[in-house]
């Protein structure tokens, strides 16, 4: 399958999850750039970390409105699985296709290091193929990955079961300590109502290498690879095949 | 606006002397404007011209067959094999530091990042080493605070990680704190780019920022010319703007694939003064441009101040005739502004004009080649013989050796780090084989098999005590963590951190260590392709230890075969490599316990330095070693003890005990001395024959002291239990003894 890789100016994680899914998973990957109109033929978008425009006004508020905005606000509201990572998760918040939005850490400090996460609902188009309660070990690397919502809108999280991963221990426990952010309800990455646009902060794309330390983030996009030959009826919106802006890596 | 007569005052604020201006009357043929003025003070500058070290780095080892790019261009480069070439070099932000931390570690970053594009590499790593005060200081915690997240904010930013480093503390620092930044970038290695400037007509274009006031040193300020109040509030601080560079960064790299430069280099320190007539002046050209087309921040701003703003994130380039279009329509994609300032020419002159008129024509080659340069006196410091002396008995019973153990693991030198690492990303780019705090860094080459490990060190209290030796043990230490990781050393870049230099004790320390440094770069055949002098750290007169910092990079050919300093599994035997002898001088245990900096360092023989380091490269690549760490700060039982954190497994040894003079220190002095040329590897059972053989055969000294396992960590002397605690006690204490200071701080606040 074919993967787009949104890129912004100031992301910096899209050669990673570039990498993770074509030389790692060994699929069809393609760098989208912001300025572009149309997503090609991807069958699915990663937005991927960093600092898209510099995050100096608040993290993804000026990415949202890039003109690739509305091609993927469109692939998504026609059911494409859309997974946004770290910043990719802050802009898909400002972005409106997810709910609720991020404060700074707690403790105020950028925080990069192992966490462990719990999948909490295997019916989306990114956890399908990992097990309900699977403790994940997976990086983060953020300033701001403190989630937050109003009462109203987190009660329709939970009710809908929306939240998808929480911070736990190695032995999959909720706990503070086991928070690295300050998340309400421990969150770390949530879906939309559809199910097919996730975001989190943990980073799957480093994740997929024994090697770096942990393949445990391979099971998001082996869930998307696996998922799409199950729906090859699903009607992907056919935007137009403008000329996709390939960069180079 | 020629300058009738300079007086010594405004040549005083410009930084020079009678003599200097008298060269400058030479090489002109008349008096200089205030704009040449200014440009000279800048470029005949320490900080350019390098004119007291200069002589002196000369005798540094700089070629060898896998030296791409020595000293003299932005960055150097080694072969690492594929077609390809690390590029790398370390710089120092310290005095900006000081006055602002966040900003002053920030724009260090940006800088050797610019550095490191500008050769046309992709940077892949960083790493820094930095000093700090005593961290009891409420003024320390807020400069270490603000230097390290402004480390991160830059770093983390960009998307560059922050991969590994190195942190020491003296009361020296506390006033004039050491930032030195290393970056290590990969390109193709016939894609190497220079900073040249050649081809009369070739368009000279600026790129990036726009040009302010921030960064003109207020004592540079001279004449009527400058009395506008809003000087006075100009920052001496540059502020860095991490997206910017951002996308300098991409943007310059797709130009570089055009084949249109000709030569780039960035703007850092002396900004469009030191790129434009540096860059003419490699390329044996002259260069003309007008600082009236410079995109400026600010109204007003003369071109006095044009030419000595330190602006961050600009770039000059050279483009090929004929190319412009080319240039300008990829710095647009990323909604940068290429201006055209100026041209090649083949005068070697720097011509400056504002619109029509001249303010600046200055021979090129007198801004570069032919600036001052000073052999300075030099004097051995009466300190020395003082501080040589060392008589343990005076020191008074000693203090009982779990005591000692458990104080050194909460010494900030020794403490574990994750308190600063854990702020930096160290894992973005996904190459991070080895993360911060288990060892040298280590990143992979994506598209080959192999790996790069890179370490920077440096002892101020050995070279205090010893430039000589000193300065030899960094090296002899960057190059052995490297090895650790079972990495060939193949390149070096130094930092020279040092007080005023026209004191002849200073100057003294400075030519010892380079001496001792070159030495030692000789012996471990590491050549040393560029780096960086920093003079003058000094506050209200007393300079900080002095700080020779090196940054060794070393190349592993089979990523798979990468080495940690953390034991892997019970049961493996743990070897000690090389030599103990009784050797306290200098070391952190007379420095936390007794609050001294005494006696001589360790000594150190570069033959059995050069002997164990290939045991160690050779030992990873056939997959003898499991674990492997370098003995130093605190001496073997700290090094034991870091074997086994973070990894939950202990350890039960008896290691044997060091002859010693000094009654009743033969076990702290076998515990916590520093002798150098030491590691502590862990091996297989079923290995160990072949280790011990091999390490035989190189005649360097293998002593199986005992097993990994168990929870405790049980150390004996020879036969006689010496140390026996609990893992996870010990543990605690080294993991959390940084953080306890910032908590404790916020805790007040």
């Amino acid at each position: 399958m074919k993967f787009a890789v949104v890129v912004f100016p100031g992301s910096n994680c899209d050669h990673d999850a570039y990498h993770a899914v074509k030389h790692v998973l060994s699929q069809e990957a393609e760098f989208v750039w912001h300025k572009n109109t149309s997503l090609g033929a991807a069958d699915a978008v990663i937005l991927p970390g960093g600092f898209a425009h510099g995050d100096y006004l608040r993290t993804g508020a000026i990415a949202r409105f890039s003109p690739i905005m509305q091609a993927v606000t469109a692939f998504a509201a026609a059911g494409g699985p859309v997974i946004g990572v770290c910043n990719g998760f802050q802009v898909l918040l400002e972005a409106g296709l997810l709910p609720g939005a991020m404060l700074r850490n707690r403790g105020l400090h950028f925080r990069c290091e192992y966490v462990h996460v719990r999948v909490e609902e295997t019916d989306t188009a990114f956890t399908s193929s990992c097990r309900l309660g699977q403790v994940l070990r997976m990086p983060i690397a953020h300033g701001e990955g403190n989630y937050y919502a109003e009462p109203d809108v987190l009660e329709r999280l939970e009710r809908n079961r929306q939240i998808v991963f929480r911070y736990v221990n190695a032995a999959g426990e909720e706990t503070d300590e086991s928070n690295p952010n300050g998340s309400i309800h421990n969150i770390a990455g949530i879906t939309n109502e559809a199910r097919n646009v996730v975001g989190l902060m943990p980073h799957p794309e480093r994740a997929c290498e024994l090697a770096l330390g942990s393949a445990d983030g391979r099971g998001l996009f082996e869930s998307v690879i696996n998922g799409l030959g199950d729906r090859s009826a699903r009607t992907v919106p056919s935007s137009v095949a403008a000329a996709v802006g390939v960069l180079e890596q | 606006m020629t300058v009738e007569t300079i007086s010594d005052s405004v040549l005083e604020r410009h930084g020079l002397t009678r003599d200097e201006y008298q060269r400058i009357l030479a090489a002109l043929g008349r008096t200089p404007t205030l704009t040449e003025l200014g440009i000279f003070s800048v470029m005949w500058s320490e900080h350019c011209s390098y004119k007291s070290s200069r002589v002196h780095l000369k005798t540094l080892p700089t070629t060898g067959p896998r030296v791409l790019q020595g000293p003299g261009e932005n960055a150097g480069a080694v072969d690492i094999g594929d077609g390809l070439a690390a590029v790398f070099k370390i710089e120092s932000h310290n005095h900006p530091s000081f006055i602002e931390p966040y900003q002053g570690a920030a724009t260090g970053v940006g800088g050797i990042i610019r550095d490191i594009f500008t050769m046309g590499a992709r940077p892949i790593a960083l790493l820094n080493s930095l000093r700090f005060g005593r961290l009891d200081d409420p003024l320390v915690r807020r400069t270490m605070a603000g230097v390290v997240a402004g480390i991160g904010g830059y770093g983390n930013s960009i998307g560059i990680p922050t991969i590994g480093g190195e942190i020491a503390f003296d009361e020296s620092y506390t006033g004039n704190p050491l930032v030195n930044v290393f970056c290590l970038g990969i390109s193709r290695a016939d894609d190497i780019i220079k900073g040249t400037a050649s081809g009369a007509g070739n368009a000279v274009y600026y790129v990036g920022a726009k040009t302010g006031r921030d960064g003109i040193h207020g004592a540079t300020m001279a004449s009527s010319e400058f009395d506008d109040k809003s000087a006075e509030k100009r920052p001496a601080v540059q502020v860095g703007d991490p997206f910017m560079e951002k996308l300098l960064l991409e943007a310059c790299l797709e130009v570089m694939k055009t084949d249109a430069l000709v030569g780039i280099q960035d703007m850092g320190a002396a900004g469009l003064t030191c790129s434009t007539c540096e860059m003419a002046s490699r390329g044996g050209a002259g260069i003309e441009i007008d600082v009236s087309l410079v995109p400026q921040r600010e109204t007003g701003m003369t071109p006095y101040e044009i030419m000595l703003s330190e602006s961050q994130e600009r770039m000059l380039l050279v483009v090929k005739q004929g190319r412009e279009a080319d240039v300008e329509r990829i710095f647009e994609k990323w909604d940068l502004h290429a201006v055209r300032i100026g041209e090649v020419t083949t005068d070697h002159l720097m011509r400056v004009k504002n619109g029509g008129e001249v303010v600046a024509e200055i021979p090129t080659r007198a801004l570069t080649d032919d600036a001052p340069v000073y052999r300075r006196p030099m004097e051995e410091p009466q300190y020395l013989k003082e501080a040589h002396q060392l008589e343990l008995a005076r020191l008074g019973t000693p203090v009982p050796v779990r005591e000692v153990f458990t104080r050194l693991l909460a010494s900030p030198e020794i403490a574990s780090k994750r308190w600063v690492y854990r702020q930096y990303d160290h894992m973005v780019r996904t190459n991070t084989l080895v993360l911060p705090g288990m060892g040298a860094g280590v990143v992979r080459v994506k598209g080959t098999q192999r790996a790069l490990a890179m370490s920077v060190d440096g002892n101020g209290r050995f070279v205090y005590l010893d430039p000589f030796i000193g300065a030899q043990l960094a090296v002899a230490e960057a190059a052995r963590n490297v090895a650790c990781a079972g990495a060939l050393p193949i390149g070096a870049t130094n930092c020279l951190n040092f007080g005023n230099p026209q004191r002849p004790e200073i100057m003294w320390q400075f030519a010892r260590a380079v001496e001792g440094m070159g030495a030692a770069c000789r012996a471990l055949n590491i050549p040393i392709t560029g780096g960086n002098v920093s003079l003058y750290n000094e506050t209200d007169g007393r300079g900080v230890l002095p700080t020779p910092v090196m940054g060794v990079v070393g190349l592993i050919e089979n990523a798979d075969t990468v080495v940690g300093r953390a034991f892997r599994a019970s049961g493996d035997v743990v070897v000690l490599l090389g030599d103990s002898t009784d050797e306290l001088g200098g070391s952190e245990y007379l420095n936390v316990i007794h609050g001294l900096v005494r006696g001589v360092p360790p000594s150190l023989h570069l033959l059995s330095e050069a002997a164990l380091q290939h045991v160690l490269v050779e030992g990873a690549a056939r997959r003898l070693i499991r674990s492997a760490h370098d003995c130093a700060e605190g001496g073997l039982a700290v090094t034991l003890a870091e074997c086994c954190f973070d990894v939950g497994l202990g350890i039960d040894v008896d290691v044997p005990g060091v002859e010693t003079t000094s009654a009743g220190y033969q076990d702290i002095a076998t515990l916590f001395g520093e002798s150098a040329s030491r590691a502590v590897i862990s091996v297989a059972p079923d290995r160990a024959a072949d280790l011990l053989a091999l390490a035989a055969a190189e005649g360097v000294t293998a002593t199986m002291l005992g097993t990994v396992g168990g929870d405790r960590i049980r150390i004996s002397i020879d036969g006689r239990r010496a140390l026996d605690e609990p893992l996870a006690a010990a543990e605690r204490i080294w993991s959390s003894a940084i953080g306890a200071y910032f908590e404790r701080k916020r805790a007040i606040a």
